[in-house]
């Protein structure tokens, strides 16, 4: 089968490689070690493997890793810097937001996008519920991830 | 990995047309939250694809100096609901995408993917029939404009062939202007979910009448459809309450609902009469008659 030769960034770190055109994102990035993202569902329902692409969340288990061709990439890896988590992986903790950890990185994620696009402090519940729609959680019931969110905000 | 067969990557229209033509079961793959939905179920009709990825020419949204809109076929769902034009002219578009899927979904799926596989529950086939979208075609044979009137002929089939590709949607003033629009989609999730039944409105009044009305459906029949008979008990007519019971038992002429596992028949009828109900009230009170 076809493969193609593609270039793009994962974290910040480049890279140069043929991939087969059969290939999900998802697929690609656990192959790299990017075992953040998850496979829940593989048909886009659940958003355990969000990513974002130039900045914006998506289902890597329905995009083909050749489109990521000259994109940017961000996984949960590349978030926490010098040790230190971000202020999203922060609340999560601090809230309680994370259970048995499966939904986590792709929330994690969907929340990131979510507060670079929305800097307001003041989020209504029902626009977080909204923004992280395409997240399935089984365990916490929501309300930790929304509360996290509002936390989040705040930092 | 997608069972993929066969794998064409097109680099312009013309490119993505020759491809088409000369392989008679090769499908388009355009944002992926059908196709590659349907190849991960190992449905191997969809084995052979021209990626229209890259044209990026398609993804533009622009208006004329006469005010036409143009809606690029490969537009993602995210980017119309932001767009600005469409939120000052096109509300009901941004309003009916979305209720589509979640936010991922919206940030890869196209308007013109959902009109174009044909599903009989697509949440932006009511904007596109109550907004009179005209479809700009690219074929074998040139460009043509279909009209979204008529594109769909059965639960997932339009009146494209092998080899034509939507290149974008057209919007025409006078489908658009003065006109007050509302989308509401019944289902059992607030996202995430399929549209049990949903519905659509434009209209325009003066002063108390009804000058304009244009009312659509989805999942109501075996095609989106548009509702001439209960359109014609509004139109002409001043707004009231006996004219909208009038109006409710005369869309029984024009729907033919079924029951599937998500809704009886029965049910469906109720919501259609009691949305159309509702959206109409809501698009009189957006024109500014109080109610
Ligand atoms: S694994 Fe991608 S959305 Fe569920
Ligand atoms: S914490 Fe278990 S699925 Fe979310």
């Amino acid at each position: 089968m076809k493969s193609m030769n593609v270039k793009f960034s994962i974290n910040a770190k480049s890279y140069e490689m043929d991939v087969d055109v059969r290939k999900s994102l998802m697929d690609v990035l656990r192959e790299l070690g990017y075992t953040s993202v998850k496979q829940g569902c593989g048909v886009g329902e659940c958003g355990a493997c969000t990513v974002l692409v130039n900045g914006t969340p998506l289902d890597s288990c329905l995009y083909l890793a050749v489109w990521a061709a000259n994109k940017e990439i961000r996984t949960v890896e590349g978030e926490c810097k010098d040790g230190k988590l971000t202020a999203v992986q922060d609340a999560y903790v601090e809230e309680g937001a994370v259970q048995c950890g499966f939904c986590t990185p792709g929330l994690i994620m969907s929340s990131t996008a979510f507060l670079e696009k929305n800097t307001v402090e003041d989020l209504s519940s029902e626009e977080i519920r909204k923004a992280h729609a395409g997240n399935l959680c089984r365990c916490t019931g929501y309300q930790t991830i929304v509360n996290a969110v509002k936390t989040a905000a705040k930092k | 990995m997608f069972p993929i067969e066969e794998y064409h990557q097109a680099s312009n229209v013309a490119d993505a047309i020759q491809a088409l033509s000369k392989d008679a079961t090769a499908r388009i793959l355009a944002g992926g939250t059908d196709v590659l939905v349907r190849l991960h179920g190992g449905n191997s009709d969809y084995g052979r694809v021209v990626d229209i990825n890259d044209l990026d020419e398609l993804r533009e949204i622009r208006m004329d100096e006469k005010g036409n809109i143009t809606i690029g076929a490969l537009a993602c769902c995210s980017d119309i609901i932001e767009n600005e034009l469409v939120q000052k002219h096109l509300p009901m578009v941004a309003e009916s995408l979305a209720t589509i899927g979640g936010p991922q979904v919206r940030n890869c799926a196209t308007m013109g993917g959902n009109i174009c596989n044909g599903a009989v529950s697509a949440d932006s086939a009511c904007a596109a029939l109550v907004y009179e979208f005209d479809l700009v075609v690219e074929g074998v044979g040139g460009q043509r404009i279909e009209s979204i009137n008529g594109f769909h002929t059965g639960p997932g089939r339009t009146i494209l062939k092998q080899g034509d590709i939507l290149t974008s949607f057209l919007v025409r003033p006078e489908n658009y202007t003065g006109f007050s629009a509302c989308y509401r989609k019944y289902a059992m999730r607030g996202a995430m979910d399929i549209a049990t039944i949903g519905c659509g409105v434009a209209l325009q009044m003066a002063g108390e009448k009804i000058t304009t009305m244009k009312l659509a459906f989805t999942v109501a029949a075996p095609t989106p459809i548009r509702c001439r008979n209960a359109e014609q008990v509004m139109v002409g007519e001043v707004f009231s309450e006996e004219n909208l019971e009038i109006m409710a038992d005369e869309l029984e002429k024009d729907v033919a609902p079924r029951t599937s596992w998500r809704a009886s028949k029965e049910f469906r009828l109720h919501i259609i009469k009691t949305l159309a109900k509702k959206e109409i009230r809501r698009a009189v009170k957006s024109q500014g008659v109080a109610q």
